[in-house]
């Protein structure tokens, strides 16, 4: 600032005029912020401090007189790596099946919202309740459905096995030479003539439950899209795939970052469609988490696997927003 | 930049009327929308290197014209041919045309830079630092050049529009209401400057507008359409001092249209009687076949004076000021004519004994020769909602 010499005086009168014409308003956006800060305060704040103090104390509920006792356990930490990432890689897993669905999810997800947006004309808002029906009914219904649709020698297993893709999606599995660590796939992405209960039925669910959470942000960015833009890109040169490489794709990325967060995070921890669609292999952090704390009792190991979970999904976005770049982007 | 080469011969060949074959020609260009017809038949030839203006009211089909030639929309019938090729079949991004739109249309994402390079960059150009600073220099924006287009003024982002087409040297370039979005005084100076990058680069600009002022202050020839026919094509001047129908003459300027008959001819003049007044024009500005007519001045050939003045040689009428509006450089007046009508006269303030005023008895006299004939059977006030509707 070149008024350097006394910025104070001058800003002062301009901001007393502000104050008196704002008046008692001046609260008013501390009072609209005051419910959404209870709720975050109360439902999540106070639940991670006390998650991050359970995953750090000693006890179990079963056993003793059922109480824990503070006492900066970190071992509970050690163990949840030893059991989950390095004897059995569920940990891996529950990352590179949220991963998987994700990428399905986009691709599906793209073509429908792009359609949606600029080719449904006077279906838009039809083909928008249609991508939200599903939530009608339970996810859990829903969920158990898929069981139906996979049945062993059903229509879509006998097509699948018909037309070769089981055979091809059997041979997709980490050979044995790989360490425990990295057996993902040990018994191939399906079985050799089934698909319910292998680690493609547990991805198909994923894909399937989330698919609206990628589908609206999609929508949202491509629908703001000032056609125009597109004509510009026409008129320099660009044929209509160089147009969408260039100009459509890189204005719908905000959509596309946030789709793909909304749907790796909640599959990343999400227990549902393991347990209903997978076998006792498929397990993921969400099931892993559900059964320490629910059968053995063990809430310290629970809250040790539940703060890695979220650290590592926590660091993966930040490096993935910022890799992406979105806060560029209007 | 070499302006050299992108000079065409203007002066010589192409006004000469010697080298057609880079011309812009639309011949019997149609655009039906279901039952609407936006073109109607329409026939063009936009000389190489001009400065063509498509003047007309919203709706009249000027911008479906501009998106024909620019492949944006398909004619439903003729052809359009730029630089002696049929262009029917060939998509928007194989054509040598440019489009400054409306909205300006800059690439949120990219930079000015990108913006401006970003047809080089579809056609593999790969160096092209050069070329971008020289176009960014030309529309003096050398030193936004990292910025996003949100982070520019208006102007700034309509120039930034301009270089990003004119870069990719167009045989035509095609602007859509360039300044549309603009304030008035900045409308005015970008004006100027559009038509000095044109005489600097000499590229054919199509450019299309529903000021008429625009039009007239930048192009070399304008085409006045109207529900999507060319009413009148010509230099601003000829558009302006011989309008041909009662559109033109009222979408470009004002005229006063008074009811008359022709009576007969003599020499190169006709004769004619206006409300029982008789008065001569010269008969090349008759463009109709009827003896009923429509007497044309415009109001500031008009002059105005107190009754009595002797109008000798002059065509003449009297009336009653019934409005005088004194705006310093001139003052505009409202007179009533015998019969009812009411006409206006821009008087500019030569006159020592200051204006007249409402109920003043005067003459309004003309040199005939500032008269001009229209057909009866056309709407006297066609064009003329424009006053109201677009300013």
């Amino acid at each position: 600032m070149s008024a350097a010499p006394a910025p104070g005086a001058a800003s002062a009168a301009p901001a007393d005029d502000v104050a008196r014409s704002v008046g008692t308003k001046a609260w008013t956006p501390y009072a609209l912020l005051t419910p959404g800060m209870l709720w975050l305060a109360i439902f999540f704040l106070v639940p991670t401090v006390m998650l991050v103090k359970m995953s750090l104390s000693s006890g179990t509920a079963f056993s003793g007189d059922g109480s824990f006792t503070f006492d900066w356990q970190f071992s509970n930490y050690s163990d949840a790596w030893n059991q989950y990432v390095i004897d059995s890689p569920i940990f891996q897993k529950s990352l590179v099946y949220a991963l998987i669905a994700t990428v399905l999810t986009l691709v599906i997800a793209y073509p429908l919202a792009y359609t949606i947006a600029f080719k449904a004309g006077r279906w838009k808002n039809f083909l928008l309740v249609l991508v939200i029906a599903p939530f009608f009914t339970s996810f859990l219904l829903r969920t158990n459905a898929w069981q139906t649709i996979l049945v062993d020698s059903g229509p879509v297993v006998t097509f699948m096995e018909n037309t070769g893709m089981l055979s091809f999606l059997h041979a997709i599995n980490t050979p044995d030479s790989w360490p425990s660590w990295a057996q993902l796939f040990p018994d191939g992405l399906t079985g050799e003539n089934r698909v319910l209960a292998t680690p493609l039925a547990v991805i198909i669910g994923l894909a399937y439950n989330f698919l609206p959470f990628m589908t609206l942000p999609l929508y949202a960015s491509l629908e703001r899209i000032d056609f125009r833009l597109i004509e510009a890109a026409t008129d320099l040169y660009s044929s209509a795939l160089t147009a969408f490489r260039k100009v459509t794709f890189p204005l719908s990325l905000p959509g596309v970052v946030a789709g793909t967060l909304l749907t790796f995070i909640p599959a990343a921890g999400d227990p549902v469609n393991a347990a209903l669609l997978g076998s006792a292999n498929d397990a993921l952090m969400g099931n892993a988490i559900d059964s320490q704390f629910k059968a053995t009792g063990n809430y310290p190991l629970a809250a040790a696997l539940s703060a890695m979970l979220m650290f590592v999904i926590v660091v993966m976005v930040a490096l993935y927003v910022r890799r992406a770049g979105t806060e560029e982007l209007v | 930049m070499n302006t050299n080469d992108l000079h065409p011969d203007r002066e010589t060949g192409a006004a000469a009327g010697g080298d057609t074959r880079h011309d812009l020609r639309l011949e019997g260009v149609s655009k039906r929308f279901g039952n609407f017809i936006a073109v109607d038949n329409l026939d063009l030839v936009v000389r190489r290197g001009s400065f063509f203006g498509l003047l007309g009211p919203s709706g009249c089909g000027k911008s479906t014209t501009l998106r024909m030639i620019a492949g944006l929309e398909q004619p439903s019938s003729g052809r359009i041919m730029i630089g002696g090729v049929d262009m029917a079949g060939v998509k928007p991004y194989q054509r040598p045309v440019n489009t400054v739109f409306q909205s300006y249309a800059l690439f949120p994402h990219l930079t000015i830079a990108e913006n401006v390079a970003f047809g080089l960059r579809r056609r593999g150009i790969k160096d092209v630092r050069r070329q971008v600073a020289d176009m960014l220099a030309l529309v003096e924006l050398e030193s936004q050049a990292a910025k996003k287009p949100a982070q520019l003024s208006g102007g700034q982002q309509q120039r930034v529009a301009l270089a990003r087409a004119l870069i990719n040297k167009p045989e035509v370039l095609l602007l859509d209401e360039p300044l549309g979005a603009l304030d008035l005084r900045l409308r005015r100076q970008m004006q100027i400057e559009l038509k000095r990058i044109q005489t600097d680069v000499g590229i054919t600009f199509v450019h299309v507008t529903h000021d008429q002022e625009e039009a007239m202050t930048m192009a070399d020839t304008i085409a006045v359409m109207n529900a999507g026919r060319v009413e009148q094509m010509g230099a601003p001047i000829d558009l302006y001092e011989h309008p041909v129908t009662t559109f033109v003459a009222n979408f470009l300027g004002q005229s006063n249209l008074i009811k008359g008959q022709l009576t007969g001819k003599a020499g190169g003049d006709t004769m004619l009687e206006v409300h029982g007044q008789r008065m001569a024009m010269p008969t090349a500005r008759v463009h109709t076949d009827r003896d009923e007519v429509w007497v044309g001045v415009r109001p500031e050939k008009m002059q105005i004076s107190r009754a009595g003045t002797s109008v000798e040689g002059e065509n003449a009428m009297t009336g009653v000021v019934t409005d005088a509006s004194y705006i310093g450089v001139s003052t505009q007046y409202l007179v009533a004519l015998p019969w009812g009508q009411e006409v206006s006269i821009f008087s500019q303030n030569l006159s020592t004994e200051g204006p007249l005023s409402a109920g003043d008895d005067v003459v309004l006299h003309w040199n005939p020769a500032h008269t001009f004939a229209l057909d009866s059977t056309q709407d006297a006030a066609a064009g003329a909602e424009k006053v109201e509707g677009d300013e």
